[in-house]
Formats: structure tokens, sequence, C-alpha cells
């Protein structure tokens, strides 16, 4: 027991030896940023004529491969074009059967088969939640899709599950593919590494417009996007769950004889199958993230809903289609997680049922939903939610913002002002007068000291290239606003985060909220926040910190639920207090997990980038929102790499400093 | 969209019943004409509009999203066919360069008459009495004064990517005036609520057609009159050396299209040519689905069913 307390009280004195560094370095800069008029011009000021065209070969490049590439027989762009067209089709026949129903024939001849029922599609959600979980579940998917149907969502909400139940799969697939190539083959999980971190930090905005050129405008390149975003996940997951896969499982396939293809397909696929079933869930989380701005280029829906509502400022409208996003996304998550977590039935316990017992649930859905086709044809609002039975509570919405703004503005507007005086100016003017030289030089020793020359080359080869591209001042400008929205979200989330630890009702409470945070859209709050706070820096950061706040709570409760036990009860064995449990033990140990918390409430809060540029910002959101609308590829994904860069930066830093601090800590 | 799209079919079958007879010939394409939509309300119903009367000479038709101005990039591909609203206050460079290309066609005007300038709500007038004068406005700077704006007053202008030399404006006419950038419609006409439900000080970019100036009562600030040389030539104008010292141009909201479509469907290019609706027929359809939340099919069929004479004489194509 001792030699533990020993192990948790050693790295506090040798941790204490960064401290000076630390300081030293913080002195350096505010000494740079105080002298620099005695620095030389080009210190402050990257210079103009510095600077590489960057941008205009990225465009000629994609001009290049949209009028020029071929593969010999047939261009780029008609392989691209190709592709668009499977998943037009497949789009439109999802479509037919969930949202629109299909028609023949055009004028008076037409023949129209209406879709699947919305009360019969209610009954096989159920029935599916009840057979993988339970009546909890059941009940809760009940009251989602109810909700659809009562606040006149459903609709939209069936155009919105199409483009799902399509680009999932094959978002999955794709995924599951490259995995096993991955692991299969060092080489390929090296390179395709940076390429998933690229693919998960670039904005999608960034490439938006080449998408929108090789496959053309609508739901696809939409749904191609999405499927770009939600991917890297699924690879990521795909190779750890296969290298879970125990020892004697593998050992058991070599000694049956099984082939290479056997071995992966019908011994590792399936053993690894709870960890595959978390990356589909990932999948269907990112891609329902999606779908406002899915929408912005084609793809309608819920989506197109939140966006259409706010324009016309009918914040209460907005706020109803944004609920359903967040209930559909939350009654997919949890259904695809009891799936995931539901135990593997014993095999041969169904042996010699047939096969019409063994599927019975499947046959009564099919039935079900087939007649409701048929009877939907008959009785519309069989087919069609009646639009006289729908609810919506818009109005009262718009009223209690209203009087929010009304009451409340002028109190509002007094902080606010006194944060943005004395704390977000001054931090923004730090920022962008730091002189690159010296600020580079503190992220290269820092990355020496964590890593060794390796993370010390990272920043100033990844800090180069924002130079060169001349993105200096707007990536400063992205630091201030993302670092003082992290820092914040930090100091409320991992306060929450203990508080919610406290006992297993408050962790429910609080991960609901969280779920909510990060499912509802962004743009639902946006404008309720401008109406308060006036476009600006104040507007954007609280959009960012109410979106990035939900990995710091989440992180932090999983960190200290995770604390072995027999540490804490050490430390009740010798008479701590409940205090010093927590500080002494609990949070020392946690450290390291809520260290990655904050690098996901980092990468969250870049990722709403883009969003902040809808308020107004001039970081590299805007400038990426700025190349969208005027389609040039070349300054999008320049931003985009710029944003991503940053990202990578904060990533292996505070990845390298809680692997190091967990090795010290021995609880990797 | 799709929702938007069901009822537009369905409104189309409408449409078609009663415009049977106007069918002379059957379409000389089943290829679909795509109209692209964006993100205002009457962009909408022009397009809805345009829709229907091709819907009804037997086209086919489809709608799809794209933004303002990537949209010239599908249009040249002929990915898109048609996109109804291109004001030339916003996008009269980027047509012009399009139609540079030769893929795609100027299909002349709508109509409709952009306007767009500083505007503030009516009740400014009576603590700035000389307003609409700019000169009086620039006395008043102080008024729109913000902490984060110190003593100058506070303009707030649309999204980057609208362009109108504000930040030039202000320094051409030596105004007392900050330039803040909304970073979308929605944001900029969303502080314009909170402003009004206050009764507070406001002043920024809006434009008509639009739903704000039917629903906010106020005013457009009164600039040096727009003229080209204003913008090209500096000397032009009250500010000897500096080009933009006078307001915003209005103009003219135009249509245009793929040159390729042309010669697939001839006489709906022609139809989309003859379209046209003026300011006021707009305004109240526009007003009708935002103010009042009517949907925008509703609104449409119910001016088709209105107007019937007006656009049957767009249809005239072979005949």
């Amino acid at each position: 027991m001792t030699e533990v307390t020993l192990e948790v009280a050693r790295p506090r004195r040798r941790s204490l030896g960064s401290v000076p560094f630390w300081l030293a370095a913080a002195i350096l800069a505010g000494l740079a940023y105080r002298f620099s008029d005695y620095l030389p011009e080009w210190a402050v000021e990257y210079p103009r004529s510095w600077r590489l065209p960057i941008e205009p070969w990225i465009s000629d490049a994609m001009k290049w491969l949209i009028n020029d590439a071929t593969f010999g027989l047939f261009t780029f762009q008609e392989f691209t074009r190709s592709i668009a067209w499977l998943f037009g089709w497949l789009l439109e026949a999802a479509y037919g059967l969930l949202a629109e129903g299909f028609t023949f024939g055009k004028g008076e001849e037409a023949f129209h088969i209406p879709h699947v029922s919305w009360l019969a599609l209610i009954i096989v959600l159920v029935m599916l939640a009840r057979r993988v979980s339970g009546r909890r579940l059941a009940l809760f998917i009940a009251a989602c899709f109810v909700y659809l149907a009562v606040f006149g969502q459903w609709s939209s909400a069936m155009i919105t599950l199409a483009s799902i139940v399509i680009s999932v799969p094959f978002g999955v697939l794709a995924g599951l593919l490259v995995g096993i190539a991955a692991y299969r083959n060092a080489w390929v999980e090296r390179a395709i590494r940076p390429v998933l971190d690229l693919m998960q930090t670039v904005p999608v905005f960034a490439y938006l417009v080449p998408i929108l050129f090789l496959f053309g405008f609508g739901p696809v390149a939409a749904m191609i996007a999405t499927m770009i975003y939600a991917a890297p996940p699924m690879v990521r997951l795909t190779v750890l769950a296969l290298r879970g896969v125990p020892e004697e499982i593998k050992e058991y396939g070599r000694m049956a004889g099984c082939s290479q293809r056997q071995h992966m397909w019908k011994v590792m696929v399936p053993a690894a199958k709870s960890g595959l079933l978390v990356g589909l869930n990932q999948v269907v989380m990112l891609s329902l993230n999606m779908v406002i701005i899915a929408s912005m280029i084609g793809a309608g829906g819920l989506g197109f809903d939140v966006l259409h509502a706010l324009r016309r400022l009918a914040i209460g409208e907005g706020l109803e289609a944004g609920i359903a996003i967040t209930l559909l996304a939350i009654a997919l998550d949890r259904l695809s997680q009891a799936a995931a977590n539901k135990p593997p039935k014993a095999h041969g316990s169904v042996r010699g049922a047939t096969w019409l017992a063994r599927n019975r649930l499947v046959v009564i859905a099919g039935v079900l939903l087939a007649g409701s086709i048929v009877a939907g044809a008959l009785v519309p609002a069989v087919a069609t939610y009646p639009e006289s039975w729908t609810l919506t509570t818009g109005k009262f919405w718009d009223r209690v913002v209203e009087w929010l703004n009304i009451n409340l503005f002028d109190t509002i507007t007094i902080v606010k002002t006194w944060l943005l005086v004395n704390i977000m100016l001054p931090i923004k003017g730090f920022m962008v007068g730091l002189p690159w030289p010296v600020l580079l030089g503190v992220l290269a020793f820092a990355g020496w000291r964590l890593g060794g020359w390796r993370l010390a080359l990272l920043p100033l080869a990844l800090g180069a290239f924002v130079l060169l591209t001349g993105n200096w001042e707007k990536a400063m400008i992205t630091v201030y606003l993302c670092g003082l929205s992290v820092v914040i979200a930090a100091m409320t989330g991992i306060p929450l985060g203990i508080w919610a630890t406290g006992s297993s009702r408050r962790t429910g409470a609080t991960l609901a909220v969280i779920d909510t945070l990060q499912t509802l859209p962004s743009f639902v709050y946006l404008i309720p926040v401008i109406m308060l706070f006036s476009v600006g820096d104040f507007s954007a950061m609280i959009a960012v910190v109410a979106f990035a706040l939900a990995p710091a709570v989440r992180y932090t409760i999983h960190g200290l639920n995770q604390v072995p036990e027999h540490l804490v009860e050490a430390g009740r064995a010798q008479g701590c207090s409940r205090r010093q449990i927590l500080w002494k033990i609990r949070m020392p140990l946690a450290l390291p997990e809520i260290m990655l918390g904050i690098n996901q409430t980092i990468m969250m809060a870049l990722s709403m980038l883009v969003i902040t540029a809808l308020v107004g910002t001039r970081d590299l959101g805007q400038e990426v929102f700025t190349a969208l609308a005027k389609a040039d590829t070349g300054q999008g994904i320049v931003a985009g790499l710029c944003v991503a860069f940053i990202a990578i930066t904060a990533d292996r830093l505070i990845q390298s400093w809680s692997r190091q601090r967990k090795a010290q800590l021995g609880v990797a | 969209m799709r929702k938007f799209m069901h009822a537009a079919v369905a409104a189309g079958a409408f449409v078609m019943a009663s415009a049977m007879p106007a069918l002379a010939q059957a379409p000389e394409s089943d290829e679909p004409i795509i109209l692209t939509l964006h993100d205002w309300s009457g962009q909408y119903i022009t397009t809805t509009i345009m829709g229907n009367v091709l819907k009804s000479m037997g086209y086919n038709v489809e709608y799809v999203q794209a933004d303002y101005l990537a949209q010239f990039a599908g249009i040249e591909t002929g990915d898109l066919t048609v996109a109804m609203e291109l004001w030339d206050t916003t996008a009269a460079e980027a047509l012009a360069a399009s139609v540079a290309t030769g893929n795609t066609i100027d299909l002349g005007e709508t109509g409709m008459q952009a306007k767009e300038e500083w505007w503030y709500p009516i009740y400014m007038k009576e603590q700035c009495p000389g307003l609409p004068d700019w000169q009086a406005l620039n006395d008043c700077a102080e008024l729109f004064a913000t902490p984060e704006t110190g003593s100058k007053g506070r303009y707030l202008g649309g999204p980057v990517t609208w362009g109108g030399w504000d930040d030039e404006r202000v320094e051409a006419l030596d105004m007392d005036f900050e330039v803040i950038h909304a970073g979308t419609d929605a944001a900029l006409f969303a502080e314009l609520e909170s402003a009004y439900q206050r009764q507070a000080p406001f002043l920024g970019w809006v434009y008509a057609p639009h739903w704000a100036p039917a629903k906010y009562e106020g005013e457009w600030v009164e600039f040096p009159p727009y003229s080209a040389e204003c913008y090209n030539d500096p000397s032009v104008g009250l500010n000897p050396d500096i080009a933009y010292d006078c307001g915003k141009p209005s103009g003219l909201v135009r249509k245009a299209g793929w040159a390729g479509g042309e010669a697939i469907w001839p006489c709906a290019y022609e139809a989309i040519r003859a379209f046209r609706i003026d300011n006021t027929a707009m305004g109240e359809l526009v007003a009708q689905v935002d103010l009042e939340g009517m949907s925008v099919d509703d609104a449409v069929n119910g001016w088709m069913d209105a107007n019937e004479a007006t656009w049957q004489s767009w249809t005239t194509c072979g005949s």
C-alpha cells in the first residue's frame, strides 16, 4: 500500500521540474510581446513577399482533376459521376420507401405507391428496441418517434433517416475494409493515420467545393461529405477491435485450418463484433452531426427545416426541428448501443428450429411494413400523419426569447462588456501581436520536452505552412477564440463532471444534458445567442463553449470512475477525508484521462469554427466559409489545413503529455 | 426541402389539371430541368412559380438546394439548369465571369428591383431628426455606439461575401462608424429583431424585396446617389482621393441558366425569359410566407390562381 501512495506522490516532485520551464516560456512570450517594437519587422508580421502561392496550385490541380484527369477509358470526373449516379439511385429508393412513395408514369395515368406508414414504422422500431434491450428502451423509442409525428416533423425526419440509412452502411463498410487493411499491413496503417487525422480535423466546408465539382450538386454530394466526415472513427475502431481479439481465438482459427479470408471474416470480424458496433454507433452520431451542413448543399430534411425556420427568425419552429434531430440521434444511438452491448446468443440454442421460427420478428416486421403500404393507399392517414393532428409550441419559445431579450439584455450587456474589455480583447491583442518566431520556439521546445525531437519538428513544420500561406493572423485569432472557449469549457465542465460522479442519478441526468447539447444543431441556439449578445466574438465564444463542453464533462466522469478501486480503498484505510480522497487520489489519477477530454474539447471547439463564421468572426473559419461562397477550392483547402494543423499540434502535445503522465503514475 | 418539393409536386399536378388545354404540344425532352433554391423565401417563391409554370408545360422539373455563388460552377457544367434570382447588387461580377466562360447565359430580368442600403428603424428618427440624410446620420454616430466600437457608431454590414464596399464607404465619406460584418443573413436580422423588440438603436444592411422592411418600420439612409464613375473613379464624388463616396447601386434581379439547355428545352427557356414579377407582388408573397406563416406552395398557388393570364402568356412558345 505504501508503495502505491509513493507512486502517486513522487511525480509531484518531479513535475515541479517543469514549472520553471513553463514560467520561463510565459515570461519570454510576455517580454517578446511587450518589446515587439524592438524586434525586426519580419518577426512581428510575416512579410507578404515570403508567401508561397499554394492556393492557386491547389485550385489548378483541382481544375486538372475535373477537366483533364483520365484513366484511359474514362475520365476521373466520369468515374466520380458514376459513383454519384449509383448513390443517387439508392437514395431515391430510400426516399421513396420512407418519405415519398413511388410514382410511375406522369400526369393523369400516374400510379402512386405510398411510403411506409408512420404507425407501422413506429411499431417495428419499438419491437426492435424491446428485442435488443427491453421495455425501457422500447418506451423511449416510442416517445421519440411519436414526437416526430405529433410535432409535424415526420416527413422531414424520414428524409434525414433515408440519407442516414444509405450513407451509414457505406461509411461502415468502407471504414471496415480500410481498417482491416491497416490491421494486416503496418505500412497501410502508417499511411492512413495522417489521412484520418485530416479527415476529422479539416472542416467539412473546406472540401465541399471539390465535392460539388466532382459529384454534382444535390443530396448525393452532401451524403459523400457526410461519409468522409463520419468514417474515420470506424477505421480506428476496426483496427482497435481486431487487435483486441484474444490470442486464443486467433489460435483456434488457425488450428481449424482457416484460409486467410475465412480467418478474417469468420473468426476475427465476429470476435471483434462489439468493438465494431461501437464504430457503427460513432458513424451514426457523426452523420447526424452533419445534418445541418449537409442541408446547406441540398440534403434537405430536418437540417433544412432548422435553417429555413431560423432564417425567418422563427426560433420556436427551429427549436422543434432541432429537437427532432436530437431525438433521432439519441434514439439511433441508444438502439445501436443496445445492439452492441447485447450478449451474443449462445450457439446451438436455436438449432433445429425452422427459419421461420428463428426469424419470427423479421417476418412480422416485413408483413407489417408491406401491409401498411397497402393500407396507406386506401387510407391516407395511415401513410402520412394528418397535419390537423400536429401540435406546435413555436410561438411560446419565440415569446420566451423576446421576454429574455427585453428584460435581461441590459444586464447581460454589462457583464459582456466587462469580459470583452478586460479579458477577451487583451488576449486577442496578445495572440495577434506575439512575434511568430517566439510562439513557434515555445511550441517546439514543449514538443521536445514531451516527446523528443520528432515532436519538436512537428509544430515547426505545421507552423511553417500556416506562415507560408499567409494565414498566421487568422490562425492566431482562431487560437485565441478556441483557446479561451476551451479554458471556459474546462473550468465549467470539470467541476460539473466531479459533481456528476457523486451519484449514479446525477451521472445519468448530466449525461442526458450533455448528449442533447452535442446533438442539438448549434444553429438552433446561435440565433437566440445573437439576439441576446449581438454579433461578435462573445456570441461565437458562447456557441463554441456550449458545444465543446460535452467532452470535458464526459471524460472527467469517465476518468474519475475508472480510478482503480483499491487505490481509493487504500486512501480510505489511511483515514483520508472525502475531500482528500478526491484531490489527493482520484483527481491526480484521473488527470491523464481528463486531459484527453480537454483534447477532445479542443477538437470540438475547432470543428465549431465554421459555425462561428456565421456570426461574423474574422478567423480561419471565416476564410473557409468565404472560400465556399466563392467556390475557391485552393483557399478553402489551405484554410482547412491550417485549422487541421492547429488541431494536430494541440492533439500531439497533449497526447504525449498524457502518456508521459500516465507512465509516471503507473496507470498506463 | 423534400417536404417542400413533395408539396410542390402536388401543386404542379393541380396546376397541370387546370392548365391541360394550354399544353399544345409535348415537351421537347423528358430530361429534368433543375432549378436552384437558395436560402431566402423570395427566391423560393419565384423558383416555385417558374417550376409550376414549366410543369404546366409538361416539363420534368427538379429543385436542388445550392449556394448562391457556388451554384455557378454547377450551372456551367449543366448539373444545374436555371437560377431564378441573381441580384445585380451582389452577383453581378460572378454572373459576368460565368457568362464569359460561354457555358452560362443571361436569361434577362425578373422584373424585380433590388434595393439595398444602410437602414434604421423609424424610432431612431426621434433621436436623430435629420435622418435619412447621411450627414445627419454621421452627426448622430454616437447614438449607435456600443462599448466595443467606442465613440464610433456601429453599423452591422452583411456577410463578407456580399461585398458592398461599406468599409471603403465609411473611409471615403469620413464617417464615424465602424463596420461589423454579420456572418449570415440570419445573424443580421436576429440582431435587428432584438433591437426592435427593445426599441434600441440599430443601423444595418437591409435589402428588398425581403420580409424585414415589411415587418419592421424603418427607412434607408440617403447617401449621395450611386453612379458607376463614383465606384470606379476616385476623383468623382465628394472625396477626390477615394472611390465609393456614394450610396449602393440598386439593380435588376436577373435569371441565368446553363447555355447547353437552350438546345434541349427551347420553349422552356423562352418561358423562363418571359418570367416577370414586380416588387409589390413579390413583397406581398414574401410577407404571406415569412410573416403570416403560410407555406410557399399555398402562397404560390394563390398567386397563380389570381394571375393565370399573366403566367399563361409566358407559355406561348411555338403557337
